[in-house]
């Protein structure tokens, strides 16, 4: 339960007071509620509050303070950004947008009463939800591992804390160490970000520890990207990295105590292993019996509105969508549909038909940035892809660089969509 | 190379679109044309014009009149450095000498390819390039648009009406890459363009005359009317 979770007692009751702050317009507005402040949850809440300009009340119900981005996390750990940057506050959706945010957790949302349970005590009443929840791991995914060995093995996939520990692990490295990824089974966030994770670190340690190995165990046969990293790898990173496919070994087992992962019955020692589980929609989706037998979202692709609930829309993660993978990009696109869902289904507001976007940039090495992005459609039954377009092996240098320049703007332009 | 983008943008938002190229076209047309072909063998190390960059070479653009080895942000060999110190300017006739015989003109320079003999090709290749220097400060940006004239656009498109309410709703997936009023670097700021220019330049992508991978998908789907409705809609958006 999410009671129990770290830092919870510490944001308990630290319910915004702008939660009970006189309403502009007077009692009769309709509420829109959104759970989950991050690349999907931020962008609903300011599109909706943009859009209906007052005439909408739009709570954001969120743990943090400052959101810690996933996105140019691998990024950090490789030297090219601050911590610092990564992290954005909630501040101008309140000032500017009128969004009442509430810095607490969801422990449960009474569909039949439309009234969502915070873990400070309060109760939070929609019209309209969208939830917006991100990713967790699924128990016993890597046999061995879980969230309480996270300070030996850390995943560092949800940014923060996490991202902070990992970086300092493989700083710590001895000359001849290994780092040792556990891949996640599809679907997990991000498909590039394990790959884009593995080129950073080996980035950093060609130049303080060129003696260290960096060894992937990955369940998958094959990955994002893969023939662009793996040329990149070998450009810039020879002989450093090896991967190891889920045809030619299977991780039976880590054990945090010992820092030893064991694949078909041989143990490996590393010096730093980075687990990432298998993940599954964040557990407030569950608990509000959103999710299907496998654990996501499954939503009707025009509106984002939950197939179980037609007053809930998820986005982002957690959604189980049909082609669009499960990015910031792809959150940030799918949560303005849902906004103009909400809009209109609140105010009778005009509705366009939907329109889908993703594009992923990932970094190998110093200004050799790659993409892949696509078009998708929703129809009956899935969100569809429509075109695509991916970046090719043996590109020039110049071309690379404009991709890794496109990357830092896209940054900041997705940022402050989200933030304002 | 600040001084090509913040102008031209600014020209460009003006409407001053169809480039100066065209113009310098017409005066002298064979030339610069058969230059520009001629111009393909030095592509490989040498960008031109519009975002140019330096490639294994330095971008050609400015270069009339520049000392030679002193273009910003490339790194030259000891030898052309020290030839622009030594008073080596590039004109029409040094830079055909160059190209003649590029190690023999300037010893021990790194650039060994490019020895053009035809002092024809040699004429029209600094006809060529210098379109990229008279007037450094009109050279556009990129190639961005195709001009309203051009054959290949219907005329019709110009004349859909966009519904600008609907061009803020199609906004809205731009602005997760376009920032209003940011600097240009990466991803060029979309706000406050003319409506025309703006309907050339998605109809160019859209078509694919103009590169980029990215737009060309984006404005691959959208309808006349969409283009129609963003161009109404960014034409109005503060930039
Ligand atoms: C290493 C890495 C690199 C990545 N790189 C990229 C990239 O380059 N480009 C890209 O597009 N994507 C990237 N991603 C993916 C991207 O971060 C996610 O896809 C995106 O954040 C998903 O958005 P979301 O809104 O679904 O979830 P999140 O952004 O995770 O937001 C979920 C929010 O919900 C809150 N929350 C959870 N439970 C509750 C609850 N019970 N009550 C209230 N609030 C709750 C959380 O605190 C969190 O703030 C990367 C991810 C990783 C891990
Ligand atoms: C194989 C790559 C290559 C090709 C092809 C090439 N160049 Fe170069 N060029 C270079 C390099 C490298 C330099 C820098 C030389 C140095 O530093 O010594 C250079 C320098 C120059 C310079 C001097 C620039 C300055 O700012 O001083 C000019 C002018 C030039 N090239 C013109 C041309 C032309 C015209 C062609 C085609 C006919 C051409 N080059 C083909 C690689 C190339
Ligand atoms: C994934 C990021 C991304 C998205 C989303 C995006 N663009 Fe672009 N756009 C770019 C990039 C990168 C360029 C620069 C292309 C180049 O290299 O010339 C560009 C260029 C442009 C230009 C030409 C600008 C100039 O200065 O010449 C226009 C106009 C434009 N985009 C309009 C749009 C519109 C309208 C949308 C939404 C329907 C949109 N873009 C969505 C990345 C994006």
């Amino acid at each position: 339960m999410t009671v129990t979770r770290r830092g919870f007692i510490a944001t308990a009751g630290a319910v915004s007071a702008t939660l009970y702050a006189p309403a502009v317009l007077g009692a009769a507005r309709p509420k829109a509620v959104v759970i989950g402040g991050g690349a999907g949850g931020a962008t609903a809440a300011r599109y909706i509050a943009k859009g209906a300009k007052g005439a909408i009340d739009v709570t954001l119900i969120e743990p943090t303070r400052t959101y810690y981005t996933c996105f140019f996390s691998n990024l950090y750990i490789g030297g090219y950004r601050s911590f610092e940057s990564l992290g954005h506050s909630y501040g101008k959706l309140a000032s500017d947008y009128g969004v009442n945010v509430v810095h607490d957790w969801a422990i449960g949302i009474d569909r039949d009463k439309k009234m969502i349970s915070l873990a400070g005590g309060e109760k939070v009443p929609y019209d309209r939800l969208i939830v917006s929840p991100g990713v967790d791991f699924v128990d016993g995914s890597v046999p061995g591992w879980s969230v309480s060995a996270q300070n030996k093995m850390p995943h560092a996939y949800k940014a923060g804390s996490q991202t902070q520990l990992l970086k300092a692990q493989v700083e710590a490295m001895p000359e001849n160490g290994v780092y040792v990824m556990v891949a996640p089974p599809n679907p997990y966030r991000c498909p590039p970000g394990p790959y884009e994770r593995i080129s950073m670190v080996a980035h950093v340690l060609k130049k303080t520890k060129p003696k260290a190995k960096i060894l992937i165990f990955d369940p998958k046969p094959k990955f994002s990207k893969m023939a662009l990293f793996q040329e990149g790898w070998e450009n810039h990173y020879k002989g450093m990295i090896e991967w190891v496919g889920g045809d030619f070994g299977k991780v039976s087992e880590v054990r945090p105590d010992t820092m030893e992962v064991v694949v078909d019955g041989e143990a490996t020692k590393a010096s730093v292993c980075n687990v990432v589980p298998a993940m599954k929609a964040g557990k407030i989706a569950e608990m509000g019996g959103l999710t299907n037998a496998k654990g996501w979202c499954e939503i009707v692709p025009a509106t984002l509105q939950s197939r179980v609930d037609e007053n809930i829309h998820v986005v982002g993660d957690a959604t189980q969508n049909g082609d669009m993978p499960k990015s910031g990009f792809a959150a940030n696109s799918q949560a303005k549909v849902a906004a103009m869902a909400v809009r209109s289904a609140l105010t009778g507001s005009k509705m366009f038909p939907a329109k889908f976007s993703n594009t992923c940039w990932s970094l190998i090495d110093d200004n050799d940035g790659v993409k892949v992005g696509a078009s998708y459609k929703p129809t009956e039954e899935k969100i569809a892809k429509i075109d695509g377009f991916i970046s090719k092996t043996g590109e020039d240098a110049a071309l690379r660089k404009k991709t890794y320049e496109e990357s830092l703007a896209w940054y900041d332009g997705i940022t402050s969509d989200m933030f304002g | 190379m600040m001084w090509v983008r913040r102008h031209i943008y600014a020209a460009a938002r003006l409407g001053a679109l169809v480039a100066p190229l065209l113009a310098a076209n017409a005066a002298s047309a064979g030339d610069e044309k058969a230059g520009a072909r001629v111009f393909k063998r030095c592509a490989v190390c040498h960008d031109v014009g519009p975002k140019a960059q330096h490639k294994l070479g330095p971008h050609l653009n400015g270069i009339m009149g520049r000392k030679a080895g002193h273009t910003d942000g490339f790194v030259f060999s000891k030898a052309m450095k020290k030839a622009g110190d030594d008073g080596l300017v590039w004109t029409d006739k040094t830079i055909s000498e160059f190209v003649k015989n590029p190690r023999k003109f300037v010893k021990g320079t790194r650039m060994t390819a490019g020895a053009l003999r035809s002092a024809d090709d040699r004429a029209n290749l600094v006809a060529f390039l210098r379109q990229y220097s008279d007037k450094p400060s009109d050279i556009p940006e990129a190639p961005r648009t195709v001009p309203p004239t051009s054959p290949d656009l219907d005329p019709k498109i110009f004349a859909v009406k966009g519904d600008p309410e609907y061009g803020e709703y199609l906004s809205s997936e731009c602005v997760s890459c376009h920032l209003p009023g940011k600097d240009d670097k990466g991803i060029p700021s979309i706000a406050g363009w003319g409506e025309k220019d703006f309907v050339a330049v998605m109809h160019a992508f859209k078509i694919k005359k103009r590169e980029s991978p990215v737009m060309q998908m984006i404005a691959g789907r959208l309808s006349d009317e969409e283009i129609a409705s963003l161009a109404a809609y960014f034409a109005k958006a503060t930039k």
